[in-house]
């Protein structure tokens, strides 16, 4: 991992900052596509209520690795400027909104995995990652408990809405072990007591998962063909749609103000 | 289940500790804790509570409208119930 593609300008501990900062960053911009499309009003206020505290726990992350190498720039430059192959995001959070199934399944899969790895950074003995980490805890439990609600609410309602959520964990399933990979260079950092240990994570990631698809009637696949490569900079096709998306208007008017 | 099926919730919201709930609104939801969820989601994301109530809005029951006369007018003419007879002392002069 140490000498991938992405990890060109930052050290070790920037590059786990910016992996912090993408996950957020990027499901955030997908959760924003959303934004006129929602089923009913209620929900989507719901949405873009937890895209913006998405938005905003990246620009504490990405302020971290500015303030840590101000050659960065700022964390516009770091959001609108980084090219795809820069982004260290978890491919889960940049798949694409599908169906209500599809998001909510997503952003379960994710906030249980959030909440787990922020309440271990909570303890690192980087003292800024863990003040930032302290502050988004709160968010991301409410975001837990609402996509929980859903993924039950769905896989225990109707045939129709049991067999989307049900298909929607199928598809979503592979980006699971990626989670808890760690290179190298991450593993030292955990050894330093900065970053999250992701092999206990994975077990009460898994425990707490099961758990809620016992509850919602879905039962979890075994045997899924398994996709890595997004903490390396590797990312799937769309992802570049939706980059493209969310920089043009920064690359258009770079510096741009309102 | 349509959406529109959904039922209404009558939303109340306290905003600081001392006060009383306030009718804020209403939200459309499957069942209670969607209600809750999406009150929280509407009515607070200003920081405007500390306390949330959710209410089947089936489960109030109002006064009817044509009936506000035999309600409401009655009292108009009554003074005598409002404490305006005496001297308040200076201390109370707000009330």
């Amino acid at each position: 991992m140490s000498d991938c593609y992405a990890t060109q300008g930052h050290d070790s501990l920037n590059q786990y900052i910016l992996h912090l900062a993408d996950n957020p960053l990027v499901l955030g911009q997908r959760l924003c596509e959303l934004c006129t499309h929602a089923p009913i009003l209620e929900e989507e206020t719901a949405l873009m209520n937890t895209s913006l505290d998405l938005f905003g726990q990246a620009r504490n992350w990405l302020d971290y690795a500015v303030a840590r190498n101000p050659q960065l720039g700022d964390c516009d430059a770091l959001a609108m400027g980084r090219d795809e192959r820069h982004f260290l995001n978890l491919l889960l959070c940049e798949q694409g909104n599908g169906n209500f199934a599809d998001t909510m399944a997503r952003q379960y899969l994710f906030d249980v995995w959030h909440r787990l790895t922020l309440q271990a950074l909570c303890l690192s003995q980087d003292s800024q990652i863990a003040a930032i980490a302290a502050k988004s805890i709160k968010e991301v439990d409410y975001h837990e408990q609402r996509s929980r609600n859903w993924v039950i609410r769905l896989g225990d309602g109707t045939q129709q809405s049991h067999d989307y959520m049900q298909s929607a964990i199928n598809e979503l399933w592979s980006y699971s072990d990626e989670l808890f990979v760690q290179g190298d260079d991450e593993l030292q950092l955990v050894a330093q007591g900065i970053a999250a240990n992701q092999s206990s994570i994975e077990v009460q990631w898994r425990a707490t998962v099961s758990q809620t698809m016992a509850e919602a009637t879905l039962t979890l696949p075994t045997d899924c063909f398994q996709k890595f490569g997004g903490k390396q900079g590797e990312h799937s096709e769309p992802f570049g749609l939706m980059l493209a998306e969310m920089q043009s208007l920064y690359r258009a008017h770079p510096g741009a103000v309102w | 289940m349509n959406k529109t099926d959904w039922p209404l919730y009558e939303v109340f919201i306290r905003s600081r500790h001392g006060l009383s709930h306030k009718h804020v609104g209403s939200v459309h939801a499957a069942d209670e804790t969607m209600a809750m969820e999406n009150a929280r989601e509407l009515y607070t994301r200003r920081n405007e509570g500390t306390s949330i109530w959710v209410v089947d809005s089936n489960a109030i029951c109002a006064s009817a409208p044509e009936q506000k006369d035999a309600m409401f007018t009655s009292p108009v003419e009554k003074i005598y119930r409002h404490p305006s007879f005496y001297q308040l002392p200076a201390s109370v002069d707000k009330m």
